[in-house]
């Protein structure tokens, strides 16, 4: 046995002198239960302890491999975005009493968080117009397997309709949460020429056994659903539920869901204050009406307020409708979820609350601004940019005659991480990739990209 | 005498005053503006935001104070003992908090060219060959977020694997009535129909139930060692053989691992299916709830099953492969909680080979520790005579409740008002007036004293003080709140609007 420092109790003098006051000669005798054909017999094959010195050494010297942002511009989207985090939100992050506490079982030496978790779903509802947020999903894709099965269980029909301009990794997370509760996904095809949805053709696609229409705004092509509006009501028409999909940087300036009558809003609280981390821990957006029926049915943990016992004119904050979760209901729970991405709630919402309404107006209209400013450059150097001409907001489509995957290599090796090659997801796009833009990225930046964009041609 | 601060702190939005701000952007340059008229005529009128968003408007410090106010008002691993039975709340290594905060790791984007990301992708691949060996399986995906996740991803492995093997019949998933609340979720989200096994009256699975209940159409069975009681499964290996004679398959429910490191793997014990807590077991910070990971590993039989992508190791370097077969899909975007994983690789690398078989001794020894220092006339152990418990152990407060009244929840509640985080309380479910404790190995000798102190004392003082008792806690930011109207849906307040809404009338 060996002294560790995370370890008060291993040195030998103390290990004894508990093991004698059990009466027990060894550590071994804490284990004279286990059944000796299932002991292991060998040491594990794992390397010796290291120190603080040798594991940062380590690690940095595998981490030195990567490429990442503020060395290299990033220009890459589809449901993580590299955004500036402000210094603020790192400092609340690290506080032990927050990042160190479990789940708030005990709400009167749990406030922080909970206060934290009630402010977080109020900045949520605000930003998106929908009147019930809770405190977190483990991200946009869980969040909207879980809208889906959500949906399945309010309307008791099986049929989801999913806009292809959906992001392609999120359509498959639906299919693994909502097929094993028996429902069917079916993809409709967006408009090739300006990456839209196509009404006339949703609507003959929805019928009495479709329990949900999802879409996403702007979507995955960078594309607004102008009709969004239309497409709800084509869904209500025929009883189903609307889903939506936001990217939530784009609020300030973007018409939130709970305006075009959205009944569930998913999408990803990471481009507000949450590092891209290689795609997580990232935290998931779910909102909803304040219909008894979506609230029973929601899943995931809800902060509400709560007065004192002895004092109801004070008030604090506890969790509830527990009895929705599978800790009290089990198998007949709205989920099975449980430990959640409390944390970046916490993120979003110090960000939120630096950012307040100016600020995010002010940060939708960089990421418009600059989207637009490059989509005009490329054009201006001859490319076909857009190349879905419906309305974009953030991320510009472009064909090139290479394909995606080769340009996005070659234009690592200038030091530009990015664009997303659309090839990956869609076979008939291997020449069109999208490239995102926000407050991160300088005139010089762009001006970089789209030059080595055409050199790369 | 513990003494949490009382803020009385506002809500954001009775703290914002018009004209302040929080942030700072770069201007936009009017190069930007120069190629564009109007930038409200960018988004389709149909899809403008008409009102901004009616955020809260504070400036950069009172946004800092406010938060650092709450964070005075929550009670951590770091600020003292925690001993929540089951969450193995263990001490955070500072090391690894560090390690990711590096933008090396930080800003990496999920989409990056493979060329870019080799140091992440030799990390993962390690972490999950790491994995393998510590559980004695064949090979792990990374990628759930959590351990509900897993064990959902688990028992989708489970379905197609007896699907494709002929037996789509299978449809019962057996689940100890000690077991997570999870287990039977994630089973029935699966499509499994949920056959509750009685424990025996020594609190574990017996062969005898598992005989009576299992049967053609049994898929499997999700198991916790040790269980929730924190008492091994003595039986576990026949208990699997009886399973997997019925052509079932066994899921490990890695939330009690702490227990079991480099002394007895899941793999070892028959288990064909095993997720594990990184956030219990490897020290990861629960963050207030979240975000935890729990990763998923399988016997070679199931790999083709795991969740895509999976990470493949190339003459040329490492790459994600999206398009396995025989997956159940991917359960989330991406590869998984990636700083979470990082912290957890970085834990093992820290304690070694030696050092993770010492924790989990270390854990066992604590726990058992604390429970011979509990006076046993208030609070009745649920293991029995000469077995010793393992990480975490569950005593029943009825003694106590049946004489002076007090019960578990509200030794729960006196608990607090010590600077110390009480015990799961009435978990598992088949142990009345249970109180479920895991003091975990970091903890010192001092304050696993201090801990048993505390618990015999409010157990002596509750005929005398009593009223104090039921009236506690005391020292915390607030007194007990009112659950029940908090969750009435006459008295629901889900948001700030709400409050205004009925502070007006």
């Amino acid at each position: 046995m060996t002294v560790h420092k995370f370890l008060p109790n291993s040195d030998s003098s103390i290990t004894t002198l508990m093991l004698e006051k059990l009466g027990l000669q060894s550590v071994e005798d804490l284990y004279s239960d286990v059944p000796n054909d299932v002991l292991l017999k060998r040491e594990l094959k794992l390397p010796p302890a290291m120190s603080e010195i040798e594991l940062e050494k380590h690690v940095s010297e595998r981490l030195s491999k990567n490429k990442s942002y503020p060395n290299y511009p990033n220009f890459i989207g589809g449901g993580v975005w590299v955004h500036h985090v402000p210094s603020v939100v790192d400092e609340i992050l690290s506080r032990g009493e927050f990042y160190s506490a479990y789940t708030p079982y005990q709400p009167e030496i749990s406030q922080g968080m909970l206060q934290s978790m009630f402010e977080y779903q109020s900045q949520i509802c605000e930003l998106t117009e929908m009147e019930v947020a809770n405190s977190s999903m483990y991200d946009w894709g869980s969040a909207l397997g879980e809208a889906g099965r959500m949906a399945v269980r309010v309307t008791h029909r099986n049929k989801i309709l999913v806009l292809r301009s959906s992001s392609p990794e999120r359509i498959r997370v639906l299919r693994t949460y909502c097929e094993p509760a028996g429902a069917k996904i079916e993809t409709l095809e967006f408009d090739k020429k300006t990456g839209l949805a196509s009404i006339d053709y949703l609507d003959s696609k929805l019928d009495n056994e479709t329990a949900a229409i999802y879409f996403e705004n702007p979507n995955f092509l960078g594309v607004i659903e102008e009709e969004s509006e239309s497409i709800v009501e084509k869904a209500h028409s025929k009883g189903a539920l609307a889903i939506a999909g936001v990217n939530p940087a784009t609020l300030g300036a973007l018409k939130p869901p709970g305006k075009y009558g959205a009944d569930i809003v998913v999408g990803d609280g990471q481009p507000l204050g949450v590092y891209p981390n290689f795609g997580g821990p990232i935290i998931g957006i779910f909102a909803t009406r304040r219909d008894p029926q979506l609230l029973r049915q929601m899943p995931g943990r809800l902060i509400g307020l709560a007065r004192l016992k002895d004092k109801p004119e004070r008030y604090g904050y506890a969790m509830i409708l527990q009895t929705r979760e599978q800790h009290i209901r089990r198998e007949l729970a709205t989920s099975n979820i449980c430990t959640n991405e409390a944390l970046f709630a916490l993120a979003v919402s110090v960000f939120l609350a630096l950012m307040g309404r100016r600020g995010m107006k002010e940060l939708g209209d960089h990421i418009l601004a600059k989207s637009h400013y490059a989509q005009k450059r490329f054009e201006e150097e001859g490319f076909d940019s857009p190349f879905f001409k419906g309305p974009f907001f953030g991320e510009v489509s472009l064909q090139t005659s290479i394909r995606g995957v080769a340009l996005a290599e070659r234009l690592s090796e200038v030091g530009i991480i990015g664009g997303m090659p659309l090839g990956r997801f869609y076979p008939e796009l291997q020449d069109v990739s999208t490239f995102s833009f926000n407050e991160t990225h300088s005139l010089s930046d762009i001006e970089k990209l789209v030059s080595s964009v055409k050199s790369a041609k | 005498m513990y003494r949490q601060a009382v803020w009385d702190e506002p809500i954001l939005k009775h703290l914002s005053r018009e004209g302040r701000v929080g942030y700072s952007l770069p201007p936009l340059d009017s190069e930007f503006k120069s190629k564009i008229e109007d930038l409200a005529d960018l988004v389709p009128e149909k899809m403008r935001r008409d009102k901004e968003p009616n955020l809260p408007q504070l400036s950069e410090p009172e946004v800092l104070r406010h938060y650092v106010r709450l964070s005075q008002m929550n009670f951590g691993i770091d600020v003292g003992m925690y001993p929540l039975g089951s969450c193995t709340m263990k001490y955070n290594p500072k090391v690894s908090q560090r390690i990711c905060r590096d933008p090396r790791i930080a800003y990496l984007h999920p989409y990056q060219s493979e060329s870019t990301v080799q140091g992440i992708l030799e990390i993962l691949y390690e972490l999950e060959h790491m994995l393998s060996e510590i559980a004695g399986v064949s090979s792990f995906s990374l990628q759930p977020a959590a351990g509900a996740q897993g064990e959902y991803v688990g028992a989708l492995m489970m379905k197609h694997y007896l699907q494709d093997s002929g037996f789509g019949n299978k449809n019962e998933m057996l689940v100890p009535d000690s077991a997570h609340g999870t287990n039977p979720a994630s089973a029935a989200m699966a499509g499994f129909k949920v056959v509750k096994i009685p424990s025996s009256e020594k609190g574990t699975v017996s062969v005898e139930a598992v005989k009576r209940l299992v049967n053609q159409n049994t898929a499997g069975m999700m198991l916790t060692v040790p269980n929730t009681l924190g008492i091994f499964e003595s039986d576990i290996v026949e208990v699997s053989k009886q399973v997997h004679d019925a052509g079932g398959l066994m899921y490990y429910d890695g939330a009690n691992m702490n227990a079991l490191l480099g002394r007895v793997r899941p793999g070892d014990m028959g288990f064909d299916v095993v997720h594990i807590n990184v956030h219990k077991t490897f020290a990861t910070p629960h963050g207030g709830g979240g975000p935890g990971a729990g990763p998923v590993g399988v016997v070679s039989k199931l790999a083709p099953y795991l969740p895509v992508p999976r990470i493949i190791k190339r003459d040329d370097g490492y790459s994600l492969d999206y398009q396995a077969e025989k997956t159940i899909g991917p359960i989330k975007s991406f590869y998984g909680n990636i700083a979470v994983l990082l912290r957890a690789y970085c834990y093992i690398l820290s304690l070694g080979r030696e050092g993770l078989k010492t924790v989990s001794e270390q854990a066992v020894l604590a726990s058992n520790y604390l429970l011979s220092l509990l006076n046993k006339s208030s609070y009745k152990p649920t293991t029995s005579e000469g077995i010793p418990a393992k990480h975490e152990f569950v005593v029943s407060a009825s003694p106590l409740k049946r004489r002076t009244g007090v019960s578990a929840g509200e030794v729960a509640k006196a608990i607090l008002d010590f600077g110390m985080h009480s015990p799961t309380t009435y978990f598992p479910l088949i142990v009345s007036e249970a109180l479920m404790i895991e003091p975990t190995e970091t903890e010192t000798l001092e304050n696993i004293e201090a801990y048993a102190d505390v618990l015999n004392s409010i157990a002596s003082s509750s005929e005398q003080e009593k009223e104090q008792i039921m009236a506690s806690p005391h020292n915390t930011s607030v007194g007990r709140l009112d659950e029940y109207h908090a969750s009435h849906p006459g008295s629901m307040i889900l948001s700030w609007k709400e409050l205004d809404q009925t502070e007006k009338t």
